[in-house]
């Protein structure tokens, strides 16, 4: 259903239906206020950033000597408590996911769009808290907040930090509702289960996270601020209380937060492998049910964060064991994006780049993940820069690199204009060079004993930690390049048709960028998902600038 | 949610079902029982609770089955979180234990 | 609603124009606040998680430390809150049957009871404040610990306190979200907004007072009931 590529400005689009600053922060379309959320997260990404750089700067060298050792703790605390819940939670679900879910299964909006804006709000609302408390004076326990430290000792802005991260919470918690809802009551007609987009499964399993373990943090974040305030003894171990409970309850989210972060990136690597390899995926269902496996087995396994924290060694041995469990479902997506791969027609546009990347680099990640579930080997690589490592490999490695490629690949849709494909295979190929010099010199550091969280470390770790920081240098370059020519594109980028790429999925039927409610008529599906085989390759699927 | 139409006598009848718990359960407490009187209590407040749920809340009579998941998926989320903390404290002294 | 055949309404004025019709509207309203639900359920799962663990390890403590609990004034809350279901309930029929001015009294009354549950559970925390069994800074056990037959200790007791006051204390911010919940629905039903064509709100925020009564079913038993035997 190609239509001929007329110019962006004569036909009316989401983007032009209305001007004005009220009809950006009053809106109700999930396509605009996709736009606002990228909007948020890539500043706070910025922010995230700075915090690394500082970081990394101050580990060029041994000695502390750009920092005092109060700062650098603040440093890595706002480092991870932005980059995770102003970044990584949201990114994927709150834009891409925004923006695509009704799209993908032909609907006008979603389910509750009123309760999709106040989303945004209240993650500006918590983002204006935090940063506050950073300007303020930080926070320093770091963003895991462990009791007693910042219930009892820390003179640092914990409170309203916690009170943010509360905010943020529901923010999350309401973005998975929609979603839940939206995917199971609007569908278009013929959409069933089993036709569905795997980024739709993967944002499914997502919401189901974001529902049920969320609320968790938020109580934990509750009673850490009561505590605080009203000189509780919950979590004082001098007044019978148990740190460890804090833990218990803190890691019953944050694991499966970290499903929340990489599930969708999952969903996204799925969308893009079928379209450029040109195949239908290998194992659909298996791919769908892995989602969800993933959702579920994700919650029984926190404890894994806790081993050498004092937890009774039989319970260890549980969770040691259901975190080996949960890899599975993991690898058999690996698995089943290789096999799609294989005897595919490969183009090696921007995204199948970053595709690339993320298998690649998430395998590594998860791999090690492995490592640390193995009781005895935790014991000597915890808390050292082999983890700092491992989870970088996936939320940066993973996430982030599978968020890149889901922005190139939708951005045609998004945005109704072609970025310039030279640059983003150039950017794709620094940020992967970048990262790899930042991080896989950790996984050495860590095994030989570089604590993580500490300012300053011996003269014989400087060589790798040189290397580390020259590698983030690298990577921040590759990820200022998109930023740039994404907005030199808004302006100057070719026209783009309504499917650049000849890809499957109901959001490439309509214009690029597509109307306010989306289709002109909705779509009735009666055929299989990812119709590969059956789609043309459009003779301009831009291989040059 | 569902258009099943429930009669008040059933209301009534739930209500006064429900406070002639309230005062068994409160009643029971002052009797030993030994570890009984916790699971009891918790018995008469879950029956409490499911009918509360059944019939106040008409999933008794809704034809959506994804209610009844949704409840079961809370609880079944909710005993996780309890249970699977438990085997931590089960086979860890209270600190000042000898 | 009613014997009538199933009719598509497509030009009901409560229509949301990104629904297809009425029935695909009340549909993703009621399962929305069913999850929304859930997710209550997992917020109070974390106080509980802490209340089973505690009451496990200071088993001692959390018996003689409830038995301080008012238990009369409880089981009246626990009264109160029932009959305020009922009233909720009735209320949703009143709404079906589009019963104006009934339902407004059934609400109000609603309303009423919820302020008697928050009245007597101010009474109980003022108790709770004179005898100094409110943790912090003037937190003193030491009667509570002579007059006991068991030997206590009391920073143990201060847990249950400290979880006293965060359970039931979360429960009441909810109740208080219920009654304010209930005002706008009262005055929205006293608009006449409500009837057999759309009753929506009524239904789901009652879905929504039922799961802070049955909060509370659970929390009677829990704080108030460890141990009530009298004492030989």
């Amino acid at each position: 259903m190609a239509t001929a590529v007329i110019p962006v400005r004569e036909r009316e689009n989401y983007l032009n239906k209305e001007y004005g600053v009220r009809s950006w922060l009053l809106t109700t379309d999930h396509k605009r206020i996709a736009l606002l959320y990228l909007i948020t997260i890539t500043f706070f990404f910025f922010i995230g950033g700075i915090f690394a750089l500082l970081i990394r700067l101050e580990l060029l060298t041994p000695a502390g000597d750009l920092v005092q050792s109060d700062t650098y703790n603040k440093l890595f605390t706002m480092h991870g408590q932005v980059m995770i819940f102003f970044f990584l939670i949201p990114s994927i679900p709150a834009v891409l996911g925004n923006f695509l879910v009704p799209m993908m299964i032909g609907a006008k909006d979603l389910a509750f769009p009123k309760l999709n804006l106040l989303s945004w709000y209240l993650l500006v609302i918590a983002g204006v808290m935090m940063l506050h408390a950073i300007a303020t004076g930080g926070v320093d326990t770091g963003w895991t907040f462990y009791t007693p430290f910042s219930t009892s000792f820390s003179n640092t802005k914990v409170i309203e930090a916690g009170l943010s991260i509360f905010v943020a919470g529901f923010s999350s918690i309401l973005t998975g509702l929609n979603f839940v809802v939206t995917i199971h009551r609007m569908r278009a007609p013929g959409l069933t289960w089993s036709r569905l987009p795997l980024f739709i499964w993967a944002h499914y399993a997502t919401s189901i996270i974001q529902l049920l373990g969320t609320p968790v943090l938020a109580i934990t974040l509750v009673l850490v601020v009561l505590e605080r305030a009203l000189n509780l003894g919950i979590f004082d171990p001098t007044r019978g209380g148990d740190p460890l409970l804090f833990q218990h309850l803190f890691w019953f989210y944050s694991h499966p937060a970290v499903y929340i972060m990489i599930l969708p990136s999952m969903g996204v690597i799925s969308e893009i492998i079928p379209c450029f390899a040109r195949k239908r995926p290998f194992g659909y269902s298996f791919i769908a049910m892995s989602s969800l496996a993933i959702a579920v087995f994700g919650f029984l396994v926190w404890a894994h964060h806790m081993f050498v924290a004092g937890m009774s060694i039989y319970a260890a041995m549980i969770f040691s064991l259901l975190s080996y469990a949960v890899a599975v479902p993991s690898a058999i997506k690996v698995f089943n994006w290789t096999a799609t791969m294989y005897k595919g027609s490969i183009r090696f546009n921007t995204p199948m780049l970053y595709a690339f990347g993320f298998i690649g680099l998430f395998t590594m990640g998860g791999l090690t993940g492995l490592f640390l579930a193995a009781l005895g080997l935790d014991v000597h690589v915890t808390d050292t820069y082999f983890v700092v490592a491992h989870f970088h490999y996936i939320m940066v490695g993973g996430a982030v690199m599978g968020y890149l490629g889901g922005m190139h690949f939708w951005w045609p849709k998004i945005s109704g204009r072609m970025y310039p494909e030279a640059w983003g295979r150039l950017a794709a190929l620094i940020v992967f060079i970048g990262f790899n010099l930042t991080f896989f010199p950790q996984f050495v550091l860590g095994y030989v004993g570089m604590p993580r969280r500490y300012w300053q470390y011996p003269s014989e770790f400087q060589v790798l930690n040189v290397l580390s920081t020259a590698g983030s240098t690298i990577l921040a370059v590759g990820y200022l390049l998109p930023m740039i020519y994404f907005l030199w594109s808004m302006r100057y980028g070719k026209p783009a048709p309504d499917n650049p790429w000849g890809a499957a999925g109901l959001e490439w039927m309509s214009a690029s960028p597509p109307p306010t409610y989306n289709f002109d008529e909705t779509p009735v599906v009666t055929w299989e998902a990812y119709p590969y085989g059956e789609i043309a390759v459009p003779e301009e699927a831009p291989v040059e600038r | 949610m569902s258009e099943h139409t429930v009669s008040s006598k059933l209301y009534y009848a739930i209500w006064i079902l429900l406070l002639v718990l309230t005062v068994v359960t409160a009643w029971i407490a002052t009797i030993d029982l030994g570890p009984l009187n916790t699971i009891v209590a918790l018995a008469i407040a879950t029956v409490k609770a499911t009918v509360v749920v059944l019939f106040f809340m008409h999933v008794k009579y809704t034809s959506e089955k994804m209610t009844k998941v949704v409840i079961a998926s809370a609880i079944f989320w909710m005993l996780l979180l309890l249970m699977l903390s438990l085997t931590d404290y089960t086979w860890r002294l209270a600190p000042g234990t000898n | 609603m009613s014997d009538s055949p199933v009719t598509i309404e497509t030009h009901n004025p409560a229509l949301q124009h990104h629904f297809a019709d009425m029935e695909q509207q009340r549909n993703a309203a009621s399962f929305g606040m069913w999850l929304f639900l859930a997710t209550e359920i997992m917020f109070f799962s974390g106080m509980f998680c802490a209340y089973l663990v505690y009451r496990y390890w200071y088993f001692n403590e959390f018996a003689v430390s409830s038995t301080t609990l008012n238990l009369p004034l409880g089981t009246v809350n626990t009264a109160v809150l029932i009959c305020s279901s009922l009233t909720v309930a009735l209320s949703v029929q009143a709404a079906q049957q589009g019963k104006r001015k009934l339902l407004v009294t059934l609400l109000v009354l609603t309303l009423l009871l919820g302020l008697v549950f928050l009245g007597i559970k101010g009474v109980e925390w003022k108790e709770k404040f004179d005898e100094h069994h409110v943790p912090g800074y003037s937190f003193d056990v030491s009667k509570m610990a002579k007059e006991s037959p068991i030997p206590i200790d009391g920073q143990r007791a201060q847990i249950f306190f400290s979880l006293y006051f965060a359970m039931t204390g979360m429960h009441a911010l909810h109740m208080i979200v219920g009654v304010g919940l209930f005002t706008w629905l009262t005055y929205r039903a006293w608009k006449g907004a409500f009837g057999p064509g759309y009753y929506t709100p009524v239904e789901n925020f009652g879905l929504y007072w039922h799961f802070v009564d049955i909060v509370w079913i659970y929390l009677f038993p829990l704080l108030y009931l460890i141990d009530r035997k009298p004492l030989h």
